[in-house]
């Protein structure tokens, strides 16, 4: 069995965000993370692997330092890793699908997982995409997955409630919290990562060319939420300060 | 020189700070609480590998060298100090001797078990008339046929009362003492006349158990002897001068977590119409505390790394013990300050960190001890 985990690397969302002179958002001093609905879908991986057998590949796309979270796939127990070198190309959804779809093809699969969506841009795209490109099912933020020979049955959350689904692989799954609970790598796992293969390809290695992965949407600019304004002090006696509160959510804040 | 880590301890260093924050840390109040470390975590803790931290490679462990060990035992340093104790005195004094000291056989008998965790090991060197004084010791053993006989007590031991094996000093031949008269040896839980006695009630470390350790006609098999025989003196000295450098790495990383916290809190906490940390009375502690970290880490890994050379740290590694104690201990206290009342009070953490802390001016050694080790040895080197 061949299961093929999608992973992007994102900033932590402990990292305080800012903008640089052209209003980009500033790669200093900011740190970078396995996105953790990836977590989810590689700790799936990695269950299914050891239930059975199989290989677990994680792929990616994007620049070097994308490394750092591929090895933390392999130190969780992945078996090997692809990177595509995105060479600074400014990638959209539509572009990281395609590099994605032609990585794994060469890999070669029987389920693919992906997290639903990545905590930075949260576009929710790319997984949907790549099954669209590879023309197998997607199944959405899946809760619980079993294969069983060349057939799969999700559990997936739909509004209200959720939904038992069946598909037949290979397939596409994308993970939602409640999946599982991805562990932490060992540290034996640690160092056995750094023997596992980091197979680096360029786009031209996948047969592509930057014609070909110009991204069809483009970012114009970026602005930070607004700064929370300091609270307000309604001075006087209770009753009246409560009047005087009604009054301001009702014709300031427009709340009430 | 070069101060940047591999790929590797990064990742490794990152592991271990991620569970230490997401798993152990919210768990401090119910281990102070229910004076009980959830099986949870130690389990999580065996997964990752971490009692095999100080073993070699070939036995299960993870053969790191003495500055990687540091590297990983500041990033625990950072969690609750009952939860660090509990896996230190296992990786440090609690296994050492076997490492260092074991023959084959016995390594390959109990070094696996002790790397996973499924074991779990302890250091009784301390009797109640011999703390300091580890020359006065009166726990004996006799060999009787192929069997040595312990009888005597052991006090204030950590992890005694879930340990499973136990390396004890005792006295071999009274007429020799501490000179070629102790003998050092690993002792199973499950050997007849051996029991675990009181279970001290502590100042801090909540969650950590030290207790007496009681010999009574224990039987040993004869093959279980550490070293040399009548050389358990300097055995012991061995095993406690490692856990030196190691106990200094979990002072940095206290240390590094009671910086952040109070510096967090200064900033937050608003009196006279400002944050705190627009006062310099709290900017000075602030300063202070930060300068006493790095310094103590400073002298940490240039100790660790002498080690790893095989350099002498005959003086060095009481140093580190002597230096980063003292710098958690002022550390600490000023953190305490900077959070005024708050500092006093069971719903943050820094209350608990300053009891825990005050234990390592004490164990393994007391600092007047190592003040006196490291003036000997200087006296000595610098004789005119
Ligand atoms: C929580 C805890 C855990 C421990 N865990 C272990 C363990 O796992 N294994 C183990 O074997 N032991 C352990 N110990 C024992 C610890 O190492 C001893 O408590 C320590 O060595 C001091 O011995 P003592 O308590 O008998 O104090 P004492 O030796 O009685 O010292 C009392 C005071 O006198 C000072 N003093 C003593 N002699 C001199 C001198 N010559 N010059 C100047 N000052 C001196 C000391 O520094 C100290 O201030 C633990 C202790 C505690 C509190």
């Amino acid at each position: 069995m061949k299961y093929v985990v999608l992973l992007k690397q994102v900033y932590d969302t402990e990292t305080k965000i800012t903008l640089d002179a052209n209003g980009t958002i500033s790669n200093s001093g900011i740190t970078l993370i396995m996105n953790p609905y990836d977590e989810y879908a590689v700790e799936e991986a990695l269950r299914l692997k050891e239930k059975g057998e199989g290989e677990v590949t994680v792929v990616s796309a994007g620049g070097q330092q994308v490394q750092d979270a591929l090895r933390q796939a392999l130190a969780m127990g992945a078996d090997k890793a692809v990177l595509v070198d995105s060479e600074g190309a400014d990638l959209d959804e539509y572009a990281t699908a395609i590099i994605l779809a032609k990585a794994i093809e060469n890999i070669g699969f029987d389920v693919i997982l992906g997290g639903f969506r990545a905590i930075d841009d949260g576009s929710a795209q790319v997984a949907g995409r790549v099954a669209e490109i590879l023309k197998v099912p997607v199944v959405n933020v899946i809760t619980k997955l079993e294969v069983e020979g060349s057939q799969a049955t999700a559990t997936r959350e739909i509004e209200g409630g959720s939904e038992v689904v069946e598909v037949s692989l290979p397939a596409v799954f994308t993970a939602q919290k409640g999946l599982n609970e991805p562990r932490y790598p060992s540290m034996k796992g640690i160092m056995k990562a750094k023997k596992k293969p980091m197979d680096k390809k360029t786009l031209a290695d996948l047969g592509l060319d930057n014609d070909q992965i110009a991204a069809r949407v483009k970012p114009i600019s970026f602005s930070l939420p607004e700064a929370r304004k300091a609270g307000r002090v309604i001075p006087g006696e209770p009753g009246q300060a409560a009047a005087e509160l009604a009054k301001l959510l009702r014709e300031e804040a427009k709340v009430i | 020189m070069d101060f940047s880590l591999s790929d590797e301890m990064r990742d490794m260093k990152r592991t271990i700070r991620d569970f230490v924050d997401n798993e152990v840390e919210p768990c401090a109040m119910q281990i102070e609480e229910e004076d009980h470390i959830p099986q949870h975590l130690i389990d999580q803790a065996k997964e990752m590998g971490l009692f095999g931290m100080s073993i070699p490679e070939q036995y299960g462990g993870l053969g790191l060298n003495m500055v990687e060990k540091c590297l990983l035992l500041e990033e625990l340093g950072r969690a609750n100090m009952s939860f660090t104790t509990y896996i230190g005195a296992h990786t440090g004094i609690g296994t050492t001797g076997i490492v260092e000291l074991a023959n084959e056989e016995l390594k390959q008998k109990y070094l696996p078990g002790l790397a996973s965790g499924e074991k779990l090991g302890a250091f009784a060197l301390t009797e109640p008339d011999s703390g300091s004084d580890a020359t006065n010791m009166k726990t004996s053993a006799v060999l009787k046929g192929d069997k040595w006989i312990l009888n005597g007590m052991k006090h204030f031991i950590t992890n005694a009362p879930e340990a499973e094996v136990f390396t004890v000093i005792a006295v071999t031949d009274k007429e020799k003492g501490a000179r070629g008269g102790f003998t050092a040896f690993v002792v199973e839980k499950d050997s007849p006349g051996f029991s675990i006695g009181t279970i001290e009630r502590k100042m801090g470390l909540r969650g950590s158990h030290t207790s007496e350790v009681i010999f009574e006609d224990c039987e040993v098999p004869k093959e279980n002897v550490l070293g040399i025989e009548g050389k358990g003196y300097s055995s012991a000295l061995r095993i406690l001068s490692k856990g030196r450098v190691a106990l200094g790495a979990r002072c940095v990383g206290a240390c590094d977590k009671l910086v952040e916290l109070s510096a967090k809190y200064a900033q937050q906490r608003v009196q006279f119409g400002q944050p705190i940390a627009s006062f310099q009375a709290i900017q000075w502690m602030l300063a202070e505390m930060a300068t006493d970290t790095e310094a103590a880490r400073a002298l940490t890994y240039r100790v660790a790394w002498m080690v790893d050379q095989g350099l002498p740290v005959l003086k060095e590694g009481p140093m580190v013990k002597l230096f980063a104690s003292e710098a958690l201990g002022r550390v600490v206290d000023k953190a305490v300050q900077v959070h005024g009342g708050m500092g006093y009070m069971k719903e943050f953490p820094v209350e608990r960190f300053y009891r825990d802390a005050r234990l390592t001016r004490i164990y393994e050694g007391t600092n007047e001890i190592q003040r006196m080790v490291i003036a000997a040895r200087l006296l000595k080197e610098l004789q005119i």
